[in-house]
């Protein structure tokens, strides 16, 4: 059912501070542990069934138990590693989670994992009815309670909007330029989000009538009265480059401006450079001239584009060192340094064109692995009829 | 001003950078086998030959104008990075030398003598020599055609016996032993070595009165290893062939009358790194010593004055198709693509 996820080490530190570090015994009792509980991992990650497979598979005891066994486990944690127990936080539980198990495995999902249960086990819902049998919810036969609660609140939330309208009307005190609420670099809930929200299943039918339902009552002029309401149901977007982080220019003892585009990695191959202003244009690699390390015109064409494109052809001297991976992938390490290094010449809209041109993106490509049973990544053995 | 019509003897440092065309008439006497098979391709694209003037070639010339032929050869190395147009300024240097009338060795490249040879006859003349009878008679015969109006009044000092029946009398004119060279292609490496020595002897004499420019492209061949082997798999070395014997005695400088014109190549050259152009390294110690002293002219790549009339030159041939290539940007993409060397900047061209 619940598909096998990270391993919480909360009970096993629990022992462990029990028994002193006695790996022999805690082992033998870890093991007894795991196989008598379920693994499950959270919920939005796998788009499973949230809490449609039944009544809750874990009580309300057995969570709060949880809890209280990750406070104390962390609280061992901070002890071993030396640390304050009051002012642990979660990123120096997982640091010192991959230093005491120290994980050879790709997956991120494989790995070991100390998160707080609430995180781990997924939402449930709490029995929806009483001793006698009666749902406490009057919606509770249409099946998916929270989700008609829902629209019927906005609806009620619409039809409010609109009766203050008329009442302004009636006064006279109606106005088309109203404030509105304003959605730039926001955007609706997800799907997986909302049901996250409501703890029960939607289909794709009934989030595209939410979404339907919610934009009327954004049509209405007066909808700012809802604002809270609304933007409880959106989420902000990041900026994306902003994130990118502009080293200041650098200047050498001649006064002339140069900056270093630091190691970037493409499949294996790792370059740098150091970019000088006022140059002409010349380039050397580990030492030679381009054009005899690179004797394919297509590389060539790699290292011109981020210059190219922004129109600094002959403005830069480069000196770049690379190493591993082949003459192509050495290529694209060098494109990503180079615009890496120009970043700290350009201006701020200029690193966006940059970044929406992808001269910025890492290429996340890598070779893929063999799998067992096949002659490579993809390719299966002959298939032989008999 | 992207075209000159002098010949190369009346060019002085205006003209540098200048296209100078080469007569059509020249084109077969003067040049039957020394030119980078992508120029010949150019030029019968273009149905003319134009050479660019460069400094190297410029250099070249006045050192050849102002030497003195009475004391022993000079010998001049061309030397620069793959594709910075060395052959083509031996090939300019060649061409003021025959409209000089000076008579013109040309070995268009010495490592076609230490490669891929199919035929390997063990020497006639000297028992432990090698003989190459393809390559010979190749070379004569271009040799003739280069070379026509000296072969009749060129008289041989000496009698050369081939076999019994066959033997060359004193007097007789050298074309008589070029003929007798092309024809009976088993003695053809002899005759090359008797064409040699005769030259070499002639060349300075005040009654004959004729210079002699010995032009090798793919000097550092002679010295180096061959890919040829002997009938039991064992390596041949360079000496052992009778080309390459006396090829290095012309290249010696114990003659007077003349000029010894040499490129090192890289491109053709065996078990050498592709990084290496200067001479020392492709010489090696031998050759070094051999050639050693020589004037080095450095061939370098385009200058912004060369790369602009190259391009101008290919514009106004209209070699350059695409739209992008004939605004200023595409300029700019050309020169970094190429950096300026010749031959890249060639084969870029030929695609746009």
């Amino acid at each position: 059912m619940a598909a096998s996820g990270g391993r919480t080490v909360g009970s096993f530190l629990w022992k462990c501070g029990n028994c002193c570090f006695n790996f022999n015994t805690v082992s033998s009792n870890l093991t007894r542990q795991v196989l008598s509980r379920q693994l499950c991992v959270s919920a939005v990650l796998h788009r499973k069934n949230l809490a449609a497979a039944g009544p809750e598979k874990f009580s309300e005891e057995f969570i709060k138990k949880q809890v209280e066994e990750f406070n104390i486990g962390k609280r061992h944690l901070a002890n071993m590693m030396g640390e304050d127990p009051e002012t642990f936080t979660q990123g120096d539980i997982n640091r010192s989670i991959a230093y005491l198990f120290p994980s050879g495995l790709f997956d991120k999902k494989a790995k070991p994992l100390m998160k707080h249960p609430d995180e781990v086990f997924p939402k449930q819902r709490a029995v929806q009815w009483g001793a006698d049998g009666r749902p406490f919810h009057f919606l509770f036969y249409t099946g998916k309670q929270s989700y008609y609660s829902l629209m019927h609140d906005t609806f009620t939330k619409a039809l409010a909007v609109e009766k203050h309208q008329d009442r302004l009307r009636g006064k006279d005190l109606f106005t088309q330029d109203a404030k509105q609420i304003s959605l730039v670099g926001s955007r609706w809930l997800l799907k997986e989000e909302l049901e996250e929200l409501l703890v029960e299943t939607i289909s794709e039918h009934d989030y595209a009538r939410f979404i339907q339902l919610m934009e009327r009552l954004l049509s209405l002029p007066y909808c700012s009265v809802e604002e809270d309401f609304v933007q409880r149901y959106r989420r902000q977007l990041e900026i994306q480059s902003s994130k990118q982080q502009v080293q200041p220019l650098q200047y050498d003892q001649h006064g002339v401006a140069y900056s270093t585009g630091d190691g970037k990695q493409r499949k294996t191959a790792t370059g740098t450079v150091l970019l000088r202003d006022s140059g002409s244009g010349s380039i050397s690699i580990n030492g030679t001239n381009y054009v005899h390390y690179f004797p394919v015109l297509q590389d060539r064409e790699q290292l011109m584009f981020p210059l190219h494109f922004m129109g600094v052809l002959g403005r830069f001297d480069m000196q770049c060192s690379v190493s591993g991976g082949g003459h192509s992938s050495q290529a694209g390490a060098l494109r990503l340094a180079i615009s890496r290094a120009m970043l700290s010449f350009l201006s701020e809209g200029q690193v966006e064109t940059m970044r929406q041109a992808g001269l910025l993106t890492p290429d996340p490509r890598i070779k893929e692995r063999k799998k067992p049973g096949q002659e490579g990544a993809r390719r299966k053995f002959t298939w032989k009829k008999r | 001003m992207l075209y000159t019509c002098l010949l190369p003897a009346c060019q002085s440092e205006q003209h540098l950078g200048q296209y100078y065309t080469v007569p059509p008439s020249h084109f077969h006497t003067v040049f039957p086998h020394g030119l980078p098979p992508r120029y010949q391709q150019q030029v019968k694209t273009f149905n003319e030959g134009c050479v660019m003037v460069r400094q190297p070639a410029l250099e070249l010339i006045s050192h050849l104008k102002r030497a003195d032929y009475s004391k022993p050869t000079l010998r001049y190395l061309l030397y620069g990075v793959k594709g910075s147009g060395k052959t083509m300024s031996l090939c300019h240097t060649v061409h003021y030398c025959s409209t000089q009338g000076w008579l013109v060795l040309h070995i268009p490249d010495a490592h076609l003598w230490v490669k891929n040879c199919k035929e390997l006859l063990p020497s006639s003349y000297h028992a432990s020599r090698f003989d190459q009878p393809i390559q010979a008679s190749n070379w004569l015969r271009n040799f003739r055609t280069t070379n026509e109006h000296f072969l009749s009044k060129i008289k041989l000092r000496q009698r050369y016996v081939w076999t019994k029946r066959e033997s060359t009398e004193e007097g007789r004119p050298l074309g008589e032993l070029v003929d007798m060279g092309v024809s009976r292609v088993k003695s053809s490496s002899d005759v090359v070595g008797a064409v040699l020595k005769e030259l070499r002897l002639q060349a300075g004499g005040t009654e004959g009165g004729f210079r002699l420019a010995v032009a090798v492209d793919g000097v550092n061949g002679l010295w180096g290893r061959t890919t040829l082997k002997k009938e039991d798999k064992s390596p041949v070395a360079p000496e052992e062939l009778t080309l390459v014997h006396n090829l290095r005695k012309m290249i010696n400088n114990d003659w007077c009358g003349g000029a010894v014109i040499a490129t090192l190549s890289q491109t053709g050259s065996l078990y050498a790194p592709s990084s290496a152009y200067l001479p020392q390294e492709l010489l090696g110690e031998e050759g070094f010593d051999s050639m050693d002293p020589f004037v080095p002219v450095p061939v370098s790549l385009y200058s912004e004055k060369e790369f602009e009339s190259c391009y101008l030159y290919y514009l106004d041939r209209h070699w350059l198709q695409h739209p992008h290539s004939q605004t200023e940007e595409g300029k700019k993409e050309l020169i970094f693509l190429s950096n300026r060397n010749p031959s890249v900047l060639e084969r870029l061209c030929a695609f746009l």
